[in-house]
């Protein structure tokens, strides 16, 4: 964090008339702002980030104070801009599944999910049921993994460093299992298109049920130490408020837009995958504020649980790959030992599934909020264009607004509320 | 153990006055995570519960550069991000090290493209590369281990001190770089990689 | 369930083009049009959200980019697709901003990777890139590794010398 007096601008030369600095300055300065108070009279420019703990990776906010109070905000994002969308360009449908794990690295089971549901929507794939059902328990084991990274890094940062080393202690448990389900304990590349690449094991399933077990004493332990907490109540409750309206205007999903008291779920309104057999609430609250953010993934926790207790019981026997030679990777024994199987194997991986001509827009309800995909064939085996709808980029979006007129000390406790991933909000 | 031993048999030790700072720098590292995507993830995992970098003395995890002497560069740097790392590595205050964590610092790792810089050995002397994408915490434990040997055989009091990442011995005792980081080369040694 | 007819019928000045986007509709709009139909699915038809908005290079002569909305009605869970093109020659595209506010940030992104100008775009800046960064990346003649040396990289030479013990007591 470095301090910039106003006057001290036109001498540095990093914010020069032709520096590459200018432009946002000049966005913070000009920014229309409802917030009059100025009793210092003595406005102050101050940078947050792209290094600093409480952004959640290479966030960069500058703020415009006054004292204390926020008077304006602008972010600014691309310090992890790693060219995603030009990359997918360049690589099959199949290669690029390693370089979703690595967009929302918080859930990389459920970017997966998302990233094999828009190809197989473009190609007309239908995946067994049984691979349906691992698919929701993976997108669920997800949320509960980066909901215990939102909630802890939240309570981190308005001071309670013990919730966050207990959420990952849970975080750990979750590796172990992703661990003996996926062979990866952190970047997973777990899903194929047309199923995933191998069966859930009797192992994972045990390790999963035990999980879950031990899940509602460690949520628990959190809620008791934080739900009656004075300090975490008042630093959290009644700052950084977006009402209804301005949350969808925004384009606000996920969490984010519950805790302003609109119910958009895309499990429960568009059913993808097997969620219409399933049964689970849709955490709302109609405060809108950093609390009732942090509630609505408190809850959606307990309701993940829930989910995959059911999966887990209702688990149907069968296939999870689904049975298309032309399009779905063979199993490495059937390559050694079949010669149909070699060639459908060598063309797959040199020429990519050959998708129809067109345009595919797909969505889930990643724990961040909609992550979809929209992509764009020219029938070859690489995408003409694969455009990544990033949950945290937009929720980011509200940030200047939601920081317009907060005290200085909120700053961490909203950015923390909106749980923004970087590698995906930069893409 | 063996200054346990020597304390007990005897009551005290002889050693040289270098062994004796470098005893203490090297259990006391304090690392500034600069923790840029996926890798920080681990690096937290390195910090958290069960990895527990704190039987190492490297806990005191400092977020400002003016506090700490190992930069962990955990995470793709880009083009654009590449300023601000340099920039965090000009402020911290000699004897410093760096560990490049990560593929994507190491060379660019999966991400060929318009954006990213291919290797942070281009801007950073780095010394110590840990491979992995990402590492697994204990391979991060383990590049932790090997900066201490480092700073062990180093000769803090003594001239021609050589610290952190150039392989050349100088004239005086505060490390002075005096070719560009990119003529540095990663190969010889002075700077070690350590494969996952 | 809103359809392209019942904007037609309400409407018979506007021109569009129905496309099908994986099930979804969609419309090819002009851009003298595109204003005008977006406030009145925002309006009339209470499409809210919008989700996403994405350009993209096309590569052909006539109407190189593409601009594309991802339009969501919240209550009846209906999901529709706006498309507008434009030249190479005259990338200009009205904005949406005024409609949705939410609008804002993608298309900063889509003029970042594409190079569409958005007219009346309240702060049309780079989003991703650095500022003096000169071209288009996610366009089709561009190449995956960039131009070497389009973004210089710090050298030991331009490190701060506030920050540099060495010479500190100079």
């Amino acid at each position: 964090m470095a301090l910039i007096e106003n006057e001290l601008i036109k001498e540095r030369p990093a914010l020069s008339e032709t520096g590459p600095r200018q432009k946002i300055v000049e966005a913070l300065m000009s920014k229309d702002s409802t917030v009059t108070l100025d009793p210092l009279e003595h406005e102050m420019v101050l940078n947050l980030g792209p290094q600093h703990p409480a952004t959640h990776g290479v966030l960069r906010v500058l703020l415009r104070l006054d004292g204390e109070t926020i008077i304006s905000a602008e972010s600014e994002l691309g310090y992890l801009h790693r060219g995603y969308e030009k990359l997918a360009e360049n690589m099959t449908y199949h290669e690029y599944i390693p370089h979703t794990d690595r967009l929302d690295y918080i859930a990389p089971l459920s970017n997966n999910v998302a990233y094999v549901s828009a190809v197989e929507k473009l190609l007309k794939l239908e995946v067994p049921k049984r691979g349906q059902y691992i698919r929701v328990i993976c997108c669920e084991l997800a949320r509960i993994s980066s909901h215990f990274m939102a909630l802890g890094a939240l309570a981190m940062d308005v001071g309670a460093l013990t919730v966050f080393v207990w959420a990952l202690r849970e975080r750990e448990k979750l590796y172990d299992i992703f661990d003996v389900l996926t062979g990866v304990r952190f970047t997973v590349s777990y899903m194929r298109i047309g199923g995933m690449a191998q069966d859930i094991a009797d192992d994972s399933i045990t390790m999963i049920r035990a999980f879950l077990d031990g899940l509602d004493d460690a949520v628990g332990d959190i809620a008791a130490l934080l739900h009656k907490n004075r300090i975490f109540l008042e630093r959290t409750s009644g700052i950084g408020i977006m009402s209804a309206d301005e949350a969808l205007e925004l384009g606000w999903t996920g969490p984010n837009l519950r805790g302003s008291g609109i119910a958009a779920d895309l499990r429960r309104d568009n059913p993808y995958l097997v969620y219409n057999e399933l049964d689970f609430d849709v955490i709302t609250r109609t405060e809108g504020d950093v609390l009732a953010r942090y509630l609505c993934r408190f809850d959606e926790i307990k309701q993940s649980a829930k989910i995959i207790h059911q999966c887990l019981d209702k688990l149907p026997g069968g296939d999870f790959m689904a049975r298309d030679a032309k399009r779905v990777i063979p199993k490495k024994g059937e390559i050694y030992s079949s010669m149909e199987e070699l060639i459908n194997d060598f063309m797959l991986v040199n020429f990519g599934q050959a998708a129809p001509v067109g345009e595919v827009y797909s969505g889930i309800e990643a724990p961040k909020g909609e992550l979809g995909w929209y992509l764009i064939s020219n029938g070859t085996g690489f995408p003409w264009r694969s455009k990544i709808r990033s949950p945290s980029f937009v929720n980011l979006q509200g940030l200047s607004r939601l920081l317009e007129g907060c005290m200085f000390s909120d700053i961490v406790a909203i950015i923390g509320s909106i749980d923004p991933i970087m590698g995906e909000a930069d893409k | 153990m063996e200054l346990n031993d020597a304390l007990q048999s005897d009551g005290f030790v002889t050693s040289k006055i270098d062994d004796l700072i470098n005893w203490a720098r090297r259990n006391a590292v304090w690392p500034m995570p600069l923790g840029i995507s996926c890798c920080a993830i681990e690096m937290m995992a390195f910090a958290g519960p069960r990895y527990d970098v704190s039987r190492f003395g490297s806990e005191v995890f400092r977020f400002s550069p003016r506090q700490s002497d190992l930069l962990i560069v955990a995470g793709t740097v880009t083009y654009k991000m590449a300023k601000v790392v340099r920039k965090i590595y000009d402020q911290m205050p000699d004897p410093k090290y760096v560990i490049a964590m990560g593929v994507c610092t190491v060379s660019g790792g999966i991400y060929r493209t318009y954006s990213v810089v291919q290797g942070i050995n281009q801007f950073l002397p780095v010394d110590l590369y840990v491979v992995g994408c990402p590492p697994r915490p204990d391979s991060l434990l383990k590049g932790l281990m090997m900066i201490q040997e480092n700073i062990k055989n180093d000769r803090p009091i003594a001239k021609g001190t050589v610290i952190g990442g150039d392989p050349e011995p100088l004239e005086i005792a505060i490390p002075l770089i005096e070719k560009p980081a990119n003529q540095i080369d990663s190969r010889k040694p002075g700077s070690r990689i350590y494969m996952n | 369930m809103f359809t392209f007819e019942q904007l037609q019928e309400k409407n018979p000045t506007l021109h569009f083009e129905k496309v099908d986007v994986g099930g979804d509709q969609g419309a090819i709009v002009s851009r003298n049009d595109i204003l005008a139909i977006a406030e009145r699915l925002k309006s009339e038809f209470g499409f809210q959200q919008l989700l996403d908005a994405l350009a993209h290079d096309r590569n052909e002569k006539k109407d190189r980019f593409e601009v594309t909305y991802n339009i969501r009605n919240h209550k009846t869970m209906q999901r529709i697709f706006l498309k507008v093109r434009c030249d190479e020659r005259d990338p200009h595209v009205p904005s949406l901003v005024s409609v949705w506010t939410g609008a804002n940030w993608h298309e900063r992104e889509a003029y970042d990777m594409i190079g569409v100008e958005f007219d009346n775009h309240p702060d049309l800046r780079r989003m991703y890139m650095p500022e003096e960064f000169e071209y288009f990346p996610l366009r089709k003649d561009f190449p995956l590794m960039g131009v070497p040396g389009s973004i210089p990289l710090p050298h030991h030479e331009d490190a701060d010398p506030r920050f540099d013990v060495a010479k500190r007591g100079e």
